[in-house]
């Protein structure tokens, strides 16, 4: 039985300087086989194992990771959270997860610091103007909250932007949504492993998979570096590797890997109390607790798995920072890093199973797989569970790029993919 | 950032180049016959190769050619450039996880 936080446990070990807290989570060597294995111990995969425990009664679950806890893309994102999206089924699937983000940290006995501290998405001409006042009405008839923020709203809400018509970049209006925020993107990793590992998931690190067992169309089990661990269900949620896993499998996936950057400046005093989002300059922003101003940027336009990013990304996004808020030219970035996207041509995920019985995929985020966590992980872990696709996931096969099905949120998403 | 030798102007930064992904994707010779599923193979599934990749530029801000490029997508080093219609170059595919 994990220990429980609380403002008495952290009294209590006050007293011993807080050297005896118990380790949050074991560190067990992999059993030879479990009921199911989920492969990738980010945000996605460890959500899934706490879900499959907690909602389907499943324990016998192993988590296996490549690296550590929570050190790809979960560790890489701007922590933004929000469920704007452009078409019902993207709106449904998000607005799922972020019901579930404003319970969580209560539910998981783990503070994840959501902080909806709203998320306002930039419009800068006429034709972004009509696209936000699309979204916003899809939004409401969706049941999301959306409002419309006029430049002098925005300005009084957000005083270190330049809103002026004769700046670079004017902005002519702007979508808010006050449910959305920000969250500790760490605490999500590691609040699902703790709450996962007390019900009897195994945890194991430094694992990587090193190929699939199939039989007959069937998988068996994958083999990693810790040796071959059958199991009669197996779960992919490595996202940027994700063509990777396939290659071994012996499928074939319709995603493309790219970095996508992010940037953290040096920590000054509390300037922006909420996330400003510009889909035309490939640019968001936000504050983190810590002071310092967290700035996403866009996708490098290749193909690559260098968890960089490329400078003339870099370049356009600061340009357009610094037009945006004249006021942090003179700021010091302290670190540069990427993340490994796996976009979908329909910018939209996938989320089922995959040609092999038993062996499931949950892929293709590109820029939403952070936000997306806590309703991706119920789902999936729904999938893997009954076999079939829950009706919030069901639109998301890898079957949709057969049918033509498909779910286009490119620009619609309210970001630039 | 990206070096890329162009085959007709010499090296010149990634901004001046445009991005066509996947090389070798020949185009279905009886496209009336294909199903569903062989019309998304050809149009969505690609390789998506961490290692090296065989894929398409072309110099937007210079000559407005394509041409193949073979990169490491790791270590992003460019370990050839040929032309369109030119055969695979003769290199060992790694392939890392």
């Amino acid at each position: 039985m994990m220990a429980r936080y609380s403002i008495f446990s952290l009294a209590r070990n006050a007293l011993s300087y807080h050297q005896d807290w118990p380790a949050a989570w074991r560190d067990p060597a992999p059993k030879p086989s479990y009921q199911v294995v989920i492969i990738g111990g980010g945000g996605h995969g460890l959500a899934t194992a706490y879900y499959l425990a907690k909602e389907h009664g499943i324990t016998d679950v192993a988590v296996i990771e490549r690296g550590w806890l929570g050190g790809g893309n979960t560790g890489r994102n701007t922590t933004v959270v929000r469920s704007n999206y452009l078409w019902d089924e993207s709106a449904a699937l998000y607005d799922f997860a972020l019901k579930i983000w404003e319970g969580l940290s209560q539910e998981l006995n783990f503070n994840v610091m959501f902080s909806q501290r709203g998320v306002v998405n930039l419009a800068h001409n006429q034709h972004d103007l009509r696209e936000l006042s699309r979204r916003i009405n899809a939004n409401r008839l969706n049941g999301v909250d959306s409002e419309f923020l006029t430049p002098a709203e925005i300005k009084r809400m957000i005083p270190i932007i330049d809103v002026r018509a004769g700046g670079r970049y004017p902005v002519l209006g702007a979508s808010l949504q006050r449910r959305g925020g920000t969250a500790r993107h760490d605490a999500l990793a590691w609040g699902y492993a703790r709450a996962a590992d007390a019900r009897g998931v195994d945890i194991i690190q430094e694992c990587p998979v090193e190929g699939f067992r199939i039989e007959n169309g069937r998988v068996l089990g994958v083999e990693t570096a810790k040796g071959f661990i059958g199991a009669a269900k197996v779960a992919i949620a490595v996202a940027g590797h994700s063509s990777v896993m396939a290659t071994l499998a012996g499928f074939r996936m319709p995603v493309t890997s790219v970095p996508l950057q992010a940037l953290v400046s040096e920590p000054v005093k509390p300037a922006l109390d909420t996330v400003v989002m510009s889909n035309a300059i490939h640019a968001y922003i936000s504050q983190s607790d810590k002071g310092e101003f967290v700035i996403g940027a866009g996708a490098d336009k290749y193909v690559g798995y260098g968890q960089r990013g490329s400078l003339p990304v870099t370049e356009e996004t600061l340009a357009a920072v610094c037009e945006l808020f004249p006021s942090l030219r003179r700021m010091r970035m302290m670190r540069q890093w990427g993340g490994i996207v796996d976009t979908c041509p329909d910018a939209s995920p996938i989320l089922g199973k995959t040609p092999i019985d038993g062996l499931y995929i949950n892929c293709g985020w590109g820029t939403g797989g952070f936000k997306s966590t806590p309703g991706a992980g119920w789902v999936y872990a729904y999938t893997i569970a009954k076999d079939e696709p829950h009706e919030l996931n069901a639109p998301f096969s890898l079957d949709r790029f057969r049918t033509g099905y498909l779910v286009d949120e490119h620009g619609a998403a309210a970001v630039a993919h | 950032m990206l070096l890329i030798p162009c085959p007709y102007c010499g090296p010149r930064s990634e901004e001046e180049f445009s991005y066509g992904n996947e090389a070798h994707i020949p185009r279905p010779k009886q496209p009336d016959k294909l199903d569903d599923a062989e019309w998304a193979e050809y149009v969505f599934m690609r390789s998506n190769t961490k290692g090296v990749f065989l894929e398409r530029w072309m110099h937007a801000q210079g000559c407005r050619r394509w041409f193949n490029v073979a990169r490491d997508t790791v270590s992003y080093e460019i370990l050839a450039v040929y032309e369109i219609g030119a055969p695979r170059p003769e290199l060992e595919l790694r392939r890392d996880v």
